[in-house]
This record gives C-alpha cells, structure tokens and sequence, in this order.
C-alpha cells in the first residue's frame, strides 16, 4: 500500500506542474478550438462528398474531430510528455538521481505521465470538447453506460501512450540525444493515431495495418467507444494486450538499458 | 579499525567501460577505459572522509558503485554488509545522496512538494518525518524557503534543499558529490557547518568527494586521493604533505640586512632588505628551527605558512604522470 501512495504523490505532483503553467494552458486550448473549426469544416466538405466515409455520418465526423482535439494533449499525440523530460535526463546525466531512488522507474514515470495526462485532460482538453458540443451538432450518447466505457478506454489509451513514448525515450541512452526520435515520435503519432483522418477511413491494406498499431488505441479507439461503433470489451481487449506488450518491452530495455549503458557526465 | 566498525569496504573494486570510437567509414575502434582501477579501502561507521582527484579520475564512478547504479566490473564492494548493485532498493532506505551539479527537487513545484514525496518514497513514519522536516528546516534555514518553486532558488538554497532531502529518512551514510560546488563563501560555510554537526551530533557516516581543498581542511581528518581510477594517498590530512614532499614558509624579519641565514634543513629562498624567506620540509618542526635561528640571528619578528595543499596534490599529479611516462619509454 506504501508504493501506492507515492506513486499516487508523483502523479499528483505531475499534475500541479503542468497545472503551474497557466498561459501556456490558456494558448494550448486557443490552439486546439482553431485548430478544431478548422478541422471540422475541412471534414464537413469531405463528408458532403463522401458520406458515411469510415462508417461515420457528418455528426460524428465532428464528435471524431472535437474528441481529438480534446486528446490531443491528454496523450501527448505528437509528444511533450513525460517522455521530454526523461530524455532531457537521459541525455544530461540527471538519470543518476532517478536510479538511485528506492522506487521503480517506469511506473514513477508513468505515475508522473498520468498525472500531466488528467491535467491536460481538465485544463486544456474539455474547454475544445464543450466548444464544439455548443456549436456543432455531435453525436454523443446519453446513457451512461457508454460514458463509463468511455472513460476505461481512455484510462487505457493514456497508458498505451506512454508505453510507446517511453520506449522512445529510453532510445536516448543509446542515441545520446532525443531530437531525431522526437521528430520519429511526432510524426507517427499524428499520422498513425488518427489525427488528421479517422483510421476508420483509411483505405485497404493500410486501414487493415494502421488499425492494428498500438497508435489506434490512442484516439480512435476512444472515440468509437464513446458512439458505440465498436463494442467495449473489444476496444479493452485491444487496447490491454498493447499496453502490457509495450510496458513489458519498456521494462526489458530499461534493465538492459540500466545495467549496461554508462550514465553521462562524470 | 574494529571489523564491526567497517561501513563501507572496497577490495579490488574496478570499473571497466567499453568505448566505441568511429575512426572511418563503417570502421570502428574499440578501447577499454579502466574508470577504477582495483580500489581497495575501508570506511567506519561515523568517519568523515575526503575523496579527492581531478576531473575525470574515478571519484564519480565510485559513488555511482556505492549507491549501486552502476555495477563493478570486478573486485568486492559492500556497504552496510549489502552489495549495492544486487540490492539497491533496500540500500537506497540507509543511504543518502547529494550531487552537486543535479538535483533530486520537483524543479516546478514548491520546495515542500518534493519532501512530501520524500515521506512516501522512504515511507519515513509521520512522527519521524515531522521531526526530520522542523530539525533540518531549522539547521539549513530553509524556512523561509518551503514554499518557493524549486527553479526560483538560488544555488546555495538548492543545494541545502537538495541535502535536507537526503537527510530526511536518517540515511546512516551520506555521500556528497562536490557539495560546495558553485556556492558563494557564506553558502559553502553554512553547508560545512552543517554538515560537521551532521557528523559529530548524530554519528551519520560521510564520503565527500570535492575540488575545494578547503572543504577537506575543514571537515576531514581523513583523506583519500585518487587519480586515473587508481588510490594514491589514503591517510591523514597532514600526511599528504610528508607524501607529497610539501614545504613550508618561515618568514623572518631580522634586526638589520644581513647575510642569508644558514639553517639546514631550512634553505633562504628570498631575501628583501631585512627580511628573509626560508623553506623547510613541511614535517619538520618550526619550533626547533625558530629556536635555532633566534640563538644565532638577531630576531624580531617571524611567521609561518602553511602549504597549499592545492600544491601538494597538483606535484602528485604530476609525479605520477612522470612515472608513468618514463614506464611507457
């Protein structure tokens, strides 16, 4: 029970350092509402054009958009998250001080990570999401039973989130700098977890792939959760076995990482 | 030293990294670089230890084996009667660590923020913890303090900051990496005189390593040199100048110019006027040299200075270097 409660501190303490930077927050939820209309009318002529693309109909075309927008930070899509830090430490020798601690590394970052992805969530996420509710026609449920799936997917997602940044971050104790795995990272998290088009919408072999990356229990899953265009218990299924697989490949290389890689800086 | 009393103990304990250097397209060169090179010595439970060297000669690398983040590749090393690499969990409740140039503070967020993580990562009993907290925020006058973000502190406050942190679960032994580094002459002070009380009042073992000799003059009495991962002098502060050959200044004024004296040992490096400068080997007596001066030398003033011991470990350095060179040729 002791480890719970400092993990639980150390998502706490994520949480109030992103909260710490309130400007910041108030651009990030400028960005994603003008980014938000502008996606929305963009997919509003695509759809005009090709309805019911991807399975979806205009309405939740839009939900698709304003749920992105929403996730947009929460799972740190193009990065940002607690694996930057990670890197920085990495790559600066500060690691040090987070080896010698009495606690495990992983879920000391994930903790941290979960904590910046709920602060995300509530100061920069919700505010797009209502905005689009109050001004576009979405499709979202009113029962409740969505609302709670929709939440399990979501805590799973976040998880499945960090697995894969972690894994990139840890790269840096052989790459010695992060710049060309961050690019890496921004560039596949936007395509692949269906920032710009719905996976749903992408056709052929390439739909078939890109829906069985990790990368799709990001924003898709969440999102056809949250219209029951999938049935929950798949989307956990899915989302689950990514999350244990990506985690178990991050401890792996973090104990290699760890036991043979020399800590820079003297 | 009794064997129940031994804390820390090296034997043999090297540190081999493989490096890989490019040396042409698709050509790679591998060299080995022995970081510590078969270090053996033994600390006792409440000693106050200088662990000193220049840049590069091990020091770092041997703290990292200590705390058990990087594994020997040879030798035995046992602290608390625990190998650091294979349980550093259970290590890391009994020891403390300060780096001086990194920090272990939530950079963000108020500087109690992170003792509160502190309490759960070492699971310090509530009592305890509050006890810890009001003793070190007192003896560091971190009160004022508590409540400012981390990155808003200036150097000096972090680093007391940084060693209440490591303070607050009564580690038995602290290692500090330059502590004083980068601190202002009040700053430094306050450490050392915390750090001293640390020692003396409550018995807490310290390994300090450091570049200001002042920090070992004031806090060690024992001192252990180490260069290109190899110990050159472990022992008493006083006996690195007998090792390192040092000498010390007696500085005469005499009634009137005279000739150079001539008191052997001692030889007239200078001479202005009436006042003249004489060099002694530093572990000979001043008292018997003075004495025989005054019987001769119409006297009327004198002093005497220390050496630098900056000096005395620079000339080893050297010596080394020396040796090793004419090995090579």
């Amino acid at each position: 029970m002791g480890s719970g409660r400092l993990y639980l501190t150390v998502a706490a303490g994520g949480f109030r350092r992103y909260a710490t930077y309130r400007l910041a927050t108030a651009a990030g939820v400028f960005t994603n509402t003008v980014f938000g209309v502008i996606l929305v009318y963009t997919y509003l002529a695509l759809w005009d054009e090709k309805p019911h693309l991807g399975g979806y109909d205009q309405a939740q075309a839009v939900t698709y958009v304003w749920l992105g927008q929403c996730l947009y930070a929460t799972l740190a899509i193009q990065g940002g998250g607690a694996e930057k830090d990670l890197m920085e430490r990495i790559r600066t020798g500060e690691i040090a001080v987070d080896l010698y601690r009495p606690a495990d590394l992983q879920l000391w970052w994930m903790a941290g990570d979960m904590g910046r992805a709920l602060f995300q969530m509530l100061g920069r996420g919700v505010v797009p999401f209502l905005f689009g509710a109050l001004f576009f026609p979405m499709a979202l449920p009113t029962a409740v039973t969505p609302w709670a799936a929709f939440v399990i997917t979501l805590l799973l997602a976040a998880v499945v989130s960090f697995a894969i940044r972690y894994l990139a971050a840890l790269s840096v104790f052989w790459l010695m700098d992060g710049m060309g795995v961050n690019q890496a990272l921004m560039i596949t998290g936007i395509f692949f977890s269906g920032m710009v088009l719905p996976l749903n919408a992408f056709p052929g072999v390439l739909g078939e792939i890109v829906r069985a990356l990790p990368w799709a229990a990001q924003i898709q899953m969440p999102a056809d959760v949250l219209m029951g265009e999938t049935a929950p218990l798949g989307a956990f299924a899915f989302q689950a076995a990514w999350a244990v697989a990506l985690l178990a490949a991050g401890r792996l290389l973090q104990s290699v990482a760890t036991r043979r890689v020399v800590v820079q800086g003297g | 030293m009794r064997d129940e009393d031994v804390f820390i103990e090296l034997d043999g304990v090297e540190k081999v990294f493989e490096v890989r250097r490019k040396t042409g397209f698709m050509k790679r060169e591998r060299r080995t670089v022995r970081a510590v090179d078969s270090i053996s010595f033994r600390v006792a439970r409440g000693e106050m230890v200088g662990y000193i060297g220049p840049n590069g000669a091990g020091k770092s690398t041997t703290i990292k084996m200590l705390t058990g983040i990087l594994t020997p590749s040879g030798g035995r090393l046992r602290v608390a009667g625990i190998d650091p690499s294979r349980e550093r969990t259970r290590l890391a409740h009994r020891i403390g660590v300060v780096f001086g140039q990194r920090t272990t503070l939530w950079w963000d967020l108020p500087l109690i923020d992170s003792y509160k993580l502190m309490h759960r990562m070492y699971r310090i009993p509530d009592a305890r913890y509050r006890e810890n907290l009001d003793r070190l925020v007192e003896l560091l006058d971190l009160g004022d303090l508590l409540d400012v973000p981390v990155r808003q502190l200036s150097l000096g406050q972090r680093m007391r900051g940084d060693i209440a942190a490591a303070l607050l679960h009564d580690p038995e032994v602290l290692y500090l990496d330059e502590p004083t580094i980068g601190l202002d002459v009040i700053s430094k002070a306050k450490v050392r005189d915390f750090l001293r009380e640390l020692n003396t009042e409550r018995g807490t073992t310290v390994l300090l390593t450091t570049h200001d000799l002042q920090d070992i003059e004031q806090l060690c009495s024992r001192v252990m040199v180490i260069d290109h991962g190899r110990m050159m002098y472990d022992g008493p502060l006083a006996g690195l100048h007998e090792v390192g050959e040092s000498e010390r200044t007696l500085v005469v004024d005499l009634e009137r110019e005279l000739p150079p004296i001539e008191a052997p040992p001692a030889r007239v490096v200078k001479v202005e006027g009436p006042r003249q400068w004489l060099a002694f080997p530093a572990a000979e007596s001043a008292a018997v040299l003075v004495a025989r001066i005054a019987a001769e030398y119409p006297l009327v003033d004198l002093s005497v200075r220390e050496p630098d011991i900056e000096a005395v470990i620079a000339k080893m350095y050297a010596e080394q270097a020396d040796r090793a060179e004419r090995a090579i040729s």
